[in-house]
Formats: structure tokens, sequence, C-alpha cells
């Protein structure tokens, strides 16, 4: 029996695999362990004391119970944005519905930390709205003081995992299971709670779990809005001011990373489910959509698009910005100016230079891994796939902050040889940050791309005569590449736009990427111009990034957030 | 039980785009008739169905049940009940809340609603089996439940939309059996929908062949295989040997006729239809009606065509030859109960008769 199982090993797989466990384990899983290992002793022996201590803290607790409200309220109010949105959508036939399922992508397009800007400008004191009201009414709303600035940021810029996720386990129900019930007497409403909505719920659920891991995660948004009192800016706060000594930040670091885990365990358990709402076997399976008009019509098509011009009104306020002369205490910015493209393409090109040297090389990077271990868990011949699968996962669940932590406590101390300084002196940490933290999305389109290849493929070349190594060039990797390259383009897009590790590792100023260049000039409100004008690149970036990954994905818009 | 419910479809159309699939569709399905749609896929059949339950609206005309129309009457007040083709269990939903869930939406009381319930599933024989969910049961017990569900509301009316085609041959004869049963026991109209003739012919009281949207013939089972009223039914239903001829004689109540391929052939007279001298038909001889014969076991030259074998096919109960004729034609001849005969080899000339009673003749334009 044991000589059989030897058998089945390949050595030289084998050989691969190891080195690539060791990569693994070194960027990915030691960190983490070392940041639990700190949060988790006291002098050398075992202690919940850190543990204790943070929750008899009065800021602590508020941060703890400030960044749950935010994910509750983001998912509240993301659903009530989202639900309707896709009933709609799926649901109804009218004009202007394709318009609304791309619209309803857009807010992902840009990043959230430049979204808080925009949205400053609009609704913040002395913003659009604010002047508006204050002029006609004589009143203001102060929208975007403390918490509440944060859940409206995140509501807007996290919607669309909801939305698409809710809208493809609504497409996906079969119709003839709500036809059965209609035969059966139920209608409506009834209809829609009976059975269309415990059909569509895992992939509803799914979508909230996804924002509620975002909202947690986020850094970027407290920041800009300059509120702390959350965990993210806490555990930054911690160890950027105090140092890598601290313990403090190690414990709230560990709460984030069970909050993520949990969500993600959550998801992935309700996703499982979701199978059953595929269209059965047999049957005729064309989703039932009802023309609609009138009165149904007007309300459909005025709440779509109220709620789609509040959350594409950061990208109009940061691309005004971005050519505004001047702009505080206007309504509209006084005079245009093209200098602060200037700045950031003449003065500071560097911002946009790293961003693309870094975001290229994790994203190739990402891909090479991302493909052999995609090949070794499904054709390779090697011990321990269930270890190699888990631990190039764990990066969903390893909050950008608690990774950067990890990696100054593990890298920070010792020099490297022949370098002479450690590696997180070096722009190089940036770019393993980014490739370990985008790795499971990369995987997991590498992954499926190499699951749709039937081994039969493969079979029939070696039948042919062409040897293991020929069969992989002529017809496994050609069949992959549509799943390399929109694996690495999602690599590229979400790190480019990455702020919570990059802050926290950016050895020197000029090592920076973009999304560190327009946190940096949004400090000052003189570079709030160049600061925009950075974010209407990321915004481009994302945007044809985005755009390029469906197209590759063929799966319609959205494909690439939905879970 | 309230008399069975009768349902009348006047002048139905329905357009899809450009597709017409359905057109001009008039038929009467009587109480307690086991009506079958009978046609190739896309011919109409499903869409036919689908008007009557509700789902689809007609473009033009009018859906009776007994007196009333019924045509904007939304799905869920029709009281009827639709087997689907894919059987659509709620996969969220118990068996026995699937099978409860048409009394919940009436509004019945728990005891009568469990009671009901459970006299549905024994009904199917499937007691015991409540709890589960549908996808721990094997496609016959689905197709059982789906049954069960739509059954226990006690519809006015049973549409079947091809609920057998997912099981496998072996369950598909069983089931057909249980259907039937059921369907007499009730006494309730049923309107079933398939493609495959076998089904049809052994299941129902009445068949509307379809094809292209329209019902090309309407009739018992035994008249649509027997006397069909074109080669697209004789076609469908079945197999055919078709010849075209002309009328050359007529001898008393039978005619004579001659094939494009020089045959005379003698054919009985069919009722209601009338063919002068010269007039164009189509001979329709169905295999099994072919006698075939070595040449000199055949005494008279009466309809009788010659020919030579060119492929046998044994299969137990029957043997299955093709024989060119004259002119190149194949003709399929079904030799019944072959026990104790000789197989007749490839390339053996042999002689085909015909009785002209066996020979059903259709009218040309």
């Amino acid at each position: 029996m044991f000589k059989n199982r030897l058998k089945d090993v390949d050595l030289s797989q084998s050989f691969i695999f190891l080195i690539l466990l060791a990569l693994l384990f070194t960027f990915i899983l030691y960190p983490l362990i070392r940041v639990l290992y700190v949060a988790f002793t006291e002098g050398s022996s075992l202690s919940l004391n850190h543990f204790i201590n943070f929750f008899e803290r009065a800021l602590f607790k508020e941060a703890f119970l400030n960044s749950l409200i935010a994910g509750l309220m983001a998912v509240i109010f993301g659903s009530l944005i989202s639900l309707p949105l896709a009933f709609f959508t799926i649901k109804y036939d009218f004009k202007g519905r394709t318009l609304i399922q791309t619209l309803g992508i857009l807010p992902l397009v840009m990043p959230p930390f430049v979204g808080a800007v925009a949205l400053q400008l609009i609704l913040g004191r002395s913003g659009v709205f604010n002047l508006l009201l204050l002029k006609w009414f004589n009143i203001s709303i102060p929208f975007m003081e403390g918490l509440r600035g944060v859940i409206i940021v995140q509501t807007l810029h996290y919607f669309p995992f909801i939305f698409l996720n809710a809208s493809a386990s609504l497409a996906n129900v079969d119709p003839s299971l709500e036809e059965m019930a209609q035969n059966m007497g139920a209608h409506g409403l009834r209809l829609f709670r009976r059975v269309t909505l415990p059909l569509m719920m895992p992939g509803y659920v799914a979508g909230v779990l996804l924002v509620f891991i975002r909202v947690i995660d986020d850094l970027g948004t407290p920041l800009m809005l300059n509120y702390t009192k959350m965990l993210a800016p806490q555990a930054y706060l911690r160890v950027t001011t105090i140092g890598v000594e601290d313990k403090a930040g190690y414990v709230i670091c560990v709460i984030m990373v069970v909050l993520s885990l949990l969500s993600l365990w959550a998801a992935m358990k309700f996703l499982n489910l979701s199978e059953y709402a595929m269209v059965q076997r047999g049957g005729t399976g064309t989703p039932i959509s009802k023309k609609i008009r009138g009165w149904k019509l007007a309300f459909v098509l005025v709440f779509s698009f109220f709620i789609l011009g509040i959350s594409l009104l950061p990208h109009l306020g940061i691309f005004l910005l971005s050519f505004a002369k001047v702009w505080s205490f206007s309504i509209l910015p006084k005079s245009y100016t093209l200098s602060h493209y200037i700045e950031i393409f003449f003065r500071t090109p560097h911002f946009v230079k790293n961003t693309l040297l870094y975001c290229v090389l994790a994203a190739g990077i990402d891909v090479i891994l991302g493909s052999v271990i995609a090949f070794l868990l499904i054709r390779g011949r090697v011990w321990g796939k269930g270890l190699l699968d888990a631990i190039s996962t764990m990066p969903l669940a390893i909050p950008g902050v608690v990774l950067a932590t990890g990696y100054l406590r593990v890298f920070h101390g010792t020099n490297l040889p022949f370098f002479h300084q450690p590696l997180t002196s070096l722009w190089v940490i940036l770019v393993i940050a980014y490739s370990a933290r985008r790795l499971p999305y990369t995987l997991r389109a590498c992954y499926a791309s190499m699951q749709q290849i039937h081994i039969s493929l493969e079979e029939a070349a070696l039948n042919l005569g062409a040897n293991r190594k020929r069969t992989f060039f002529k017809i496994t990797f050609p069949l992959m590449t549509g799943g390399l390259i929109a694996g690495g383009l999602l690599a590229f897009i979400t790190s480019s736009v990455e702020l919570a590790s990059t802050i926290m590792l950016v050895p020197r100023m000029e090592y920076g990427p973009l999304s560190y260049g327009i946190y940096i000039y949004m400090q000052s409100a003189v570079g709030r111009g160049p600061g925009a004008a950075l974010g209407v690149i990321a915004i481009l970036l994302v945007g044809i990034g985005t755009y390029l990954v469906n197209k590759v994905f063929a799966g319609g818009s959205g494909t690439a957030f939905k879970l | 039980m309230n008399k069975a419910t009768e349902v009348r479809l006047i002048n139905l159309w329905k357009k899809f785009g450009e597709v017409e699939a359905v057109r001009d569709v008039n038929l009467t399905i009587k109480g307690s008739d086991f009506f079958t749609f009978l046609g190739p896929s896309g011919c109409g059949k499903t869409t036919l169905l689908r008007m009557i339950a509700g789902f689809t609206r007609p473009d033009q005309g009018t859906i009776f049940f007994d007196e009333v129309e019924i045509n904007d009457v939304p799905p869920w007040k029709r009281d009827v009940g639709m087997v689907f083709q894919n059987y659509a269990l709620w996969p969220h939903l118990s068996v026995f809340e699937n099978v409860a869930f048409g009394l919940k939406e009436r509004n019945l009381p728990k005891s009568i609603l469990q009671e009901k319930t459970h006299q549905a599933l024994s009904m199917v024989n499937l007691e015991g089996l409540e709890k589960r969910r549908p996808s721990e049961l094997s496609g016959g017990q689905q197709q059982r439940v789906a049954l069960a569900r739509t059954l226990v509301i006690e519809p006015r009316l049973l549409l079947l939309d091809e609920p057998l085609s997912n099981l496998d041959a072996k369950l598909r004869i069983q089931m057909r059996h249980e259907l039937v049963r059921i369907q007499k026991d009730l006494g309730i109209t049923s309107i079933y929908v398939t493609h495959d003739q076998e089904e049809a012919l052994t299941l129902s009281t009445r068949i509307a062949v379809m094809s292209k949207g329209i019902v090309v013939q309407v009739g018992t089972p035994k008249e649509i295989y027997e006397s069909p009223k074109s080669q697209e039914v004789a076609d469908f239903v079945g197999t055919s040997n078709f010849f075209r001829a002309q009328v050359v004689e007529e001898v008393e109540d039978r005619i004579r006729v001659r094939t494009e391929e020089g045959f005379l052939l003698m054919v009985d007279k069919q009722e209601g239809v009338s063919l002068g001298i010269g007039s164009n038909l189509l001979l329709n001889i169905r295999p099994e009606s072919c006698q075939i014969f070595y040449p000199h076991e055949v005494p008279s030259d009466e309809n009788r065509i010659e020919g030579i074998v060119k492929t046998s096919a044994y299969l137990g109960s029957l043997v299955q030859y093709e024989v060119e004729v004259i002119g190149g034609k194949r003709v399929k001849v079904n030799l019944v109960n072959p026990r104790k005969k000789t197989l007749m080899k490839e390339g053996e000339k042999v002689s085909l008769t015909f009785s002209p009673e066996d020979i059903v003749a259709i009218p040309l334009k």
C-alpha cells in the first residue's frame, strides 16, 4: 500500500513543491505566526493579558465597536441600495438596464481613499452640497464628520460587491422554480419571500460578508477622513508611532485576522450552498423578465439613477479637482489648469513609474506562482496539496495592516547578505507584499482556467506522440492563457491602489508608488490638486484593467469582483 | 368529484420575435381526457402548454376552461397543476414542504394540510422520505415528488411537460403505468407534452400531432398510427414507406394505382376520401405491413414487388430488412416473430407483397 502510494509521487514536482512551500511560509505564514506570537506571549510564556488589557482600554473598545458598526452599517445601507437594483435589473426588462448594470460596478474602479477625498469636496463641511444648503436655507449637514463619513464612503464604494453577487445569484435562479410556485398559487411578495429570496440568499450573503471583510480591512478611508477610532488605523498608529515593540498593535492585528477569517469562512460556507440555485438539468432556462412601463418604470429609473448618480459623484469630484486651480468655498472651481498633471508627470514622475514597476513585477510573480500552484493542485503528484492550498489562500483573510506589521516584525532587524541593509529598507518589500496579498486572486483565476481543461485533451496529445513537456506548452499552456492574463491583470489593478500595506512599508519617499503619492499629497491643501490628478490616473488604471479582465473572462460585467 | 374540466383553445396564435411558435390552433380537450401534444422539438407544443398554464400570453385567440374564458386569469389563480420537465423542485425546501407548498398558499388548517400531504405522498409511494431534500432523492423519486406536489392541490387540470424524459428507460415505462393509473383514479383532465411517439401512443386517449406551430392531425392513438392524414404525421409517428402514385382505375371498393416507379398496386378506398381517376396520392405502408418471401413462395402477381435484400438486422422479436426495389428505392420491412424462419441474407432476391387494406392512401394536392 505504502509502496504504491510512493509511486504516485513525482520527485521533481515534489522539489518544486518544497521550494514553493518555503516561499509561502516565509512571506505569508511566518510573519502571521510572529504577529500571533507577540500578541499571545508575556515575556516568554503564553498569556491572554494583552487581550484583557486591550478590552479594558476605552479607546480600543471604542475602535473595536466602531469597526463592527461601520461594517454592519455598510452592509445594511449597501443592501438597501443593491437589492432593489439587482431585482430591477434582473427581473424587469426596460431600456437602460444594461447601463445600470455597467454603472453599478464603477464605484469599485476608484480606490476608496480617493473616494473619501472626493466626497469631502462634495458632502464635506465646505463641500458643494453644504454650500448650496447654506446659500438656500442657511443650514449645513455634517455628513462627513467622524464615523458617519467613513460609513458613507465605504457604503458607496463597496456596495457593488453585494449588487454583483446578488444579481448573479438572482439570475441563476431557475425560472421554472418560480413558475412552479405561481402554478401553486403564490405570486408577488409572497412568491419573492417563499421561493426567490431563499434561493438567492447564498450569493447575497457572500456579497455581504465580502463587504464586511473589506470595511474591517480598510485603512485608507479613515486615515483620509482623519478618523482614527477604528481597528485598522489604531493598529497602524501603534506600529508606526510607538514602534514594532508595542503589544497593542499586535493584539489589534489578531482581532482583525479573526474577524476576517470568520467572515471568509462563513462566505465560503454560503457559497457552497449556492449551487442549488443553479438551473437544474433539462428544462428551458431563460430568466423571466417582465416588461414594465408607466409609473413602475418611472420609479425604477428614478431610484436607480438617483443611487448611481450619488455613487458616481466622487468620480466627478476628483476629476474636477484634478483640473481646478482654486476650489475652496465655491460650488465649482473658479478656474482651471493643467499644472497638476504637469506636476505629477514631470516633477514627481516616480509615483506613477514605481506603481507600474512594482505592480507589473507583483503580477508577474503571482501569475508564475499561481499557475505552478494550480498545476500542482490539479494535476500534481505530490503529497500535501491541502497545505499548499491553505497557505496560498490565507492572504484573503490577512488585512494589509497585519501583513505589513508582520513583515516589519520579521525583516526589520536583520541585514540581508550582500545588501547590508534589511529587506524592509528595499523597495522589493512592496513587490513582495503585493504579490502575497494578491496571490489568492490570481491562483483562483489560474485554477479555474486549468480546471476547465479536461485531462482527455492532454491525454489525446500524449496519445498522438507529444511528450509531457510538449503537451504542456502546446496544449495546456495555450488553453490557460486567458485565465493567466485575467489573473495577472487582477493582481495588477488591485495592487496599484493598495494603500494599507504601502504606507506602512514604503522605505523612503522616492520609493513610494501612486497610492502613497495620493496619500502624501492629500495631507496638504496645496497638494490636493496633484493628489487628485494621481487619483484620476489610478481610476484610469483600474478602469482599463477591469474592462480588460471582463473581456478576457467574457463573463459579463463585474465577473472579476464576484467572490 | 366534480365534473372534469373541458379545455377549448380557439384560434390561438403566438409569435416570439420573428418565429411563429403557435399558428391558429383550435382544439377541444374533453373532460377526463388524457390528451397529448406530440411533435418534434420546436413545434410549439410546450408554448401551447404554457399558454394553458398562464405563463405565456397568446397574441391572439381565446382559452376556455369549461365555459369560462381564462385569458386574463394569472397563473396563480388558474388552479391548474403543472409538472415541469426538470421537476422544478425547490432545493431549499424538504420533500414535505415542497408538497405542502400549494396547500399553504391556500391557507388550509394545519391538520388538513398534513393529512393531504401525507395522502399525496403515499399515492406516489414516497412515505418516509418527508424530511429529505430534493438533492437527496433519485431521479424517479424527484419525479414522484413533483407529481405529488401538483396533485395535492386537486387541480382542475393536470399539465405535464415531458415529465419522463429525464428518467432511464425502465423507470420511464414504470412511471408511464403509474401516470395512467393515477389519472384514471382521479378522473382529472390531463394534457401531456412529448416528442416520444411511443409514450404518446401508450398513454393518451387522444393525440394532437403538431408541426411548425400547427396542429396537423387530431385523433385516437389508433387513428393517428393507422390512418395518418399526411406524410409528416406518418413519418413522425412510427416509420413508414412512401410511394407517390396516380389512380388508374376504380374496381368496386378498391382502386388501382401506378407508382412513380411503375408498380401497379391495389389499394382499399378510404372512408371519406374521394379519389377520382388521375388524381395524385401518396401511399403509406408501415414496415410491419410488408410481407417478405423468396420469389418462388408467392403464387400470385397481385400487389407484389421484386427486390434485393440490402441490410438485415435481427432484433429478436423481429427482423428489420431493407429491400432495394426497381428504381433504387429502399423499402423497410419488419418481419414479426421470426422464430423458425430462415433469415434472408444480404444480396438475396425477394418478393414483397402488400394487402390492399394495409396501404393508406393520402391525397396530394
